[in-house]
């Protein structure tokens, strides 16, 4: 049985101290294309949960079957069946979300996150921590896309959520809606969080660009 | 929608549908190994010669397989199957033919299949119903479009190392940067041709 305090760290250590995106640069390519608006960027978010915390717990129940040499290939198959899941819910309840979301959804299999934590967590970990893992770097990068899209949406719409904020006299930034102000935003988030918390040791940020 | 001249469709995935400026695609290794001229230019080679392989395979296998007897929500798994399959055997094929090309491209050729962008040109190939001549030139254009970036974004971080930039913003956080400039750059060529 696992203690609350593993499970605190685990929780920790995936939002906060190894944020997937702010500290390892992972999965940057939907982290900038889906922020322009803070309803896309829940949804995806919560797809991006659902398909690490499954795949994370999937690869750990066979871990013990799969062949080392092509573990890789046996990780994006079981990664390629839970996007396909989420693909056809979202095509089915949420059309139109779906339509804005367009190919991204797709690129989660290819989200350097899900393969990330299936390489070098589920591998080692029994399933229920793993399960728990994914979904606190999956937590971890909602995080990262709400907070790039609630400045995105507001300086750019003056609105969160599609509710009118800060009112007409708000002259709307359309930079921000565009790609450019997605990078200067993300620049600028990941100047913050590294200026308040330094990190450690300076090989995980420069070291694991990818 | 299909009916956009196949040469409009090259040029704007070179410039006013840039894969990394204007669709964030490839941002991983667009970051990472952006650091050399030289070794951006292998990989920018060796994207575009895959993105060009796998279009054209990705839209047989849609069209041909795929769509007559109805799988089409199989097509993240195809598709990702086809460019690992494909990049394996274009290694093996240059490994055993081209081995001074195998040694330039070697180490970049994994790392491709994991590229967001191979698998987003053909998703939206797919979402924006081309036709094969038209897949052809988007997926050619768009790999040229991916050197482009990644050689230009090279070129001025080399550049840039003698540079004094805030520690809290180097190594990425000016990168990313320097990409919202190139994009800024870049949307100056929105008004010459428009694909979506």
């Amino acid at each position: 049985m696992m203690k609350l305090k593993d499970i605190k760290n685990i929780f920790s250590t995936g939002i906060f101290n190894d944020n997937p995106v702010y500290r390892q640069l992972l999965g940057i390519c939907s982290a900038l294309a889906v922020t322009n608006l803070m309803l896309n960027s829940l949804v995806m978010g919560l797809g991006l949960v659902f398909v690490t915390a499954f795949s994370s717990m999937t690869v750990s129940i066979i871990r013990q079957y799969i062949p080392r040499h092509i573990r890789m290939m046996v990780q994006t198959l079981i990664i390629s069946a839970y996007v396909i899941i989420v693909d056809i819910v979202l095509k089915a309840y949420y059309p139109s979300m779906s339509e804005a979301l367009g190919p991204y959804v797709g690129l989660i299999i290819t989200n350097c996150i899900i393969m990330g934590r299936c390489e070098s967590f589920a591998q080692k970990n029994s399933p229920i921590p793993s399960f728990i893992d994914g979904v606190a770097n999956g937590l971890g990068y909602t995080f990262v896309l709400l907070s790039v899209a609630f400045f995105r949406e507001l300086l750019g719409f003056g609105s969160l959520f599609g509710i009118p904020v800060l009112g007409d006299w708000w002259v709307r930034w359309i930079f921000m809606i565009m790609p450019p102000g997605a990078f200067f935003m993300m620049a600028i988030l990941i100047w913050v969080t590294n200026s308040l918390s330094p990190v450690k040791e300076e090989s995980t940020v420069t070291g694991g660009g990818r | 929608m299909s009916d956009i001249n196949p040469f409009f469709i090259f040029f704007a995935s070179i410039f006013t549908s840039n894969m990394v400026l204007a669709n964030f695609l490839g941002m991983c290794s667009f970051i990472a190994v952006s650091r050399e001229v030289k070794t951006s230019l292998g990989l920018g080679q060796a994207v575009t010669f895959v993105l060009t392989g796998t279009t054209i395979i990705n839209y047989l296998i849609y069209h041909y397989i795929l769509v007559p007897f109805r799988l089409e929500y199989l097509r993240f798994i195809v598709f990702i199957i086809t460019i690992a399959a494909f990049v394996q055997l274009v290694e093996m094929v240059l490994e055993r033919y081209v081995p001074t090309l195998y040694y330039s491209l070697g180490i970049f050729l994994p790392l491709i299949t994991v590229n967001c962008a191979i698998l987003g040109v053909s998703l939206f190939m797919v979402i924006r119903d081309y036709n094969f001549i038209q897949s052809v030139a988007f997926g050619v254009g768009s790999g040229l479009g991916w050197a482009l970036a990644i050689l230009a974004m090279a070129g001025i971080r080399q550049k840039l190392q003698d540079a004094p930039v805030p520690k809290g913003l180097e190594g990425p956080g000016i990168t990313l940067i320097i990409t919202g400039l190139m994009a800024l750059a870049f949307i100056g060529f929105s008004g010459i041709v428009k694909i979506q």
